[in-house]
């Protein structure tokens, strides 16, 4: 990336807390991480210091697979803000592991997006430090 | 109705406002005095009786330097809400609460924001290097991938809610026609002699799909306040108490600031709801003694949630519940008869409580007959809170 352009549209980031570091560094690396309780097994999203189901607080991941559902979606018109492109398809997605998650839907049509679409994974690397998850349609994307 | 409950105990005793607009040209501080000096005014107190302030954490005018303004004190209870708007009840609670328990004689409950022509909140904040904090942390799970202004976050919900109900956009445009109907009547509303149309609001451009421009509040500057006192001293002041029969705050499971996007239904507000049930325990009032109701409407689609959540009708029947005028003037429910955030101002809320006051004691622009009680609702999507107001 020209990093003149990066420096020009810098990129909201996520505060990282010891409590989320696994996800955003797992994103670096082309995973899609969950996490799930040590103790129960029990996954949750967004994370938390401890299982809010058995409340332990030694808490480790997974990888997802990836392939989820759209729940719900918003298409951002206004106000566009850098660096973001408009419309925006920003959805929230059902991962088959049973969490959800908000993401980018990329490569699909404004038109097209609806709740109950098979999407897949896939990575956006916006610099050294951060790299973003983003959704495709399962079935463009042949998956 | 339990005995040792604050219900009832105490009374709002006077209002105070500012002009609403977009440019006050005015500081913070000096819209909040204004506004405290008229409620004080309206109540026949002075500010040397004030001895508590609560506002919202949102707000930027420390209560010691209201104080120091306006020349109160000393004070002996000083409280702030978090949450945004969903604080904008809440203050009244904290005050009722405070005035119940014998900390505080008067407490003046205020918001005062140059809200369109300083702060805006609708332009979307970006965290650029975030100090890592629990909220930082939070937001980050949205503003990486640019939802990021309330819109966008109300929005989310709004889809799923269309989608679950199978009504469509029209739905909302009803909400968005009653209050820019309520304000045109309101020499006090931004939007007053500016009705609009359902054909208007299906033209209105988009924000976020499914939210067009006419289903967003305004952005306004001004300044509310409102004084609660005990409601045996607010039967000696200047005007008629109007009593705090019921207050509640809420939050439900797994609630989130403006993104509670994880629980089995995200169409609905069980956190209004959980207060809903509240307000009906406290004061045994049901839904049908309602003679009318300010419905907090930052966003039109959480409007149709709330009447669901406090029972006016079933689930997924608001969209059926507010066609042909049935929330307007002379409907089966009138709301916001000032105009609401869309047609009066957007004061977080605060100008609502003044509207539900001024209902009760029949003073309102618009006023309902016979009004024996009002709900007042404040901030959706967050932690929330509502009020039971009626004649003393």
């Amino acid at each position: 990336m020209d990093p003149h352009h990066a420096l020009a549209l810098p990129h909201p980031r996520p505060g990282i807390t010891p409590d989320n570091r696994f996800f955003w560094d797992g994103l670096r690396q082309r995973e899609l991480r969950i996490q799930r309780c040590a103790a129960c097994h029990r996954l949750q999203h967004p994370p938390a210091p401890m299982c809010s189901g058995c409340h332990g607080f030694e808490m480790e991941s997974i990888v997802a697979s990836g392939r989820g559902t759209i729940h719900s979606f918003v298409i951002a018109e206004h106000p566009a803000i850098p660096p973001f492109s408009y419309p925006n398809l920003i959805v929230l997605v059902d991962l088959e592991e049973g969490t959800r998650l908000v993401s980018r839907l990329v490569d699909v049509a404004p038109e097209v997006v609806a709740i109950g679409m098979a999407v897949v994974v896939d990575y956006e690397r916006i610099d050294d430090e951060l790299t973003l998850h983003c959704f495709r349609s399962l079935e463009t994307a042949g998956g | 109705m339990a005995e040792q409950s604050f219900a009832g105990r105490a009374a709002i005793a006077g209002i105070g406002q500012t002009e609403f607009s977009k440019r006050s040209g005015r500081s913070e501080l000096r819209l909040a005095c204004e506004a405290t000096m008229s409620a004080l005014a309206d109540a026949g107190l002075e500010p040397g009786d004030v001895d508590g302030f609560a506002t919202f954490t949102m707000d930027n005018n420390p209560e010691i330097e209201l104080a120091r303004a306006i020349g109160a004190g000393p004070l002996r209870f000083f409280s702030r809400v978090h949450y945004g708007g969903g604080a904008a009840c809440a203050t009244v609670m904290q005050a009722a609460l405070a005035v119940a328990a014998g900390v505080a004689d008067v407490v003046v409950c205020y918001r005062a924001m140059n809200e369109r022509s300083e702060q805006r909140f609708g332009i979307g904040a970006i965290p650029l290097a975030p100090v890592a904090t629990t909220e930082t942390a939070h937001f980050g799970w949205y503003a990486p991938f640019g939802l990021l202004t309330p819109a966008s976050w109300v929005a989310m919900q709004a889809q799923r809610y269309l989608h679950d109900s199978g009504a469509t956009t029209e739905a909302f445009g009803h909400v968005s026609v009653a209050c820019r109907r309520h304000a045109a009547t309101n020499p006090n509303a931004w939007f007053y002699e500016r009705p609009i149309t359902l054909a208007d609001h299906q033209a209105s451009r988009w924000i976020v799909r499914p939210l067009r421009l006419l289903d967003c509040c305004q952005e306004s500057d001004g300044a509310v306040a409102v004084i609660v006192t005990s409601t045996e001293r607010a039967r000696d002041l200047r005007q008629p108490p109007v009593l705090v029969r019921a207050a509640a705050q809420g939050a439900s499971r797994d609630q989130q600031m403006m993104t509670s996007y994880y629980r089995d239904d995200i169409g609905s507000l069980p956190e209004m709801a959980f207060v809903a049930r509240q307000l009906y325990e406290q004061c045994g009032v049901k839904p049908h003694e309602f003679q009318t109701a300010v419905i907090y409407d930052h966003f039109t689609p959480f409007v149709l949630a709330q009447l669901e959540a406090f029972g006016f009708c079933r689930p997924g029947e608001a969209p059926e519940f507010v066609r042909d005028g049935r929330i307007e003037l002379g409907g089966a429910l009138p709301i916001n008869t000032h105009g609401g955030q869309l047609g009066e101002a957007y004061i977080h809320g605060m100008n609502g409580i003044a509207e539900g006051v001024r209902q009760v004691r029949g003073t309102a622009v618009n006023p309902i007959r016979g009004v024996e009680h009002v709900l007042v609702t404040a901030g959706t999507g967050v932690p929330t809170s509502a009020l039971v107001l009626g004649r003393g």
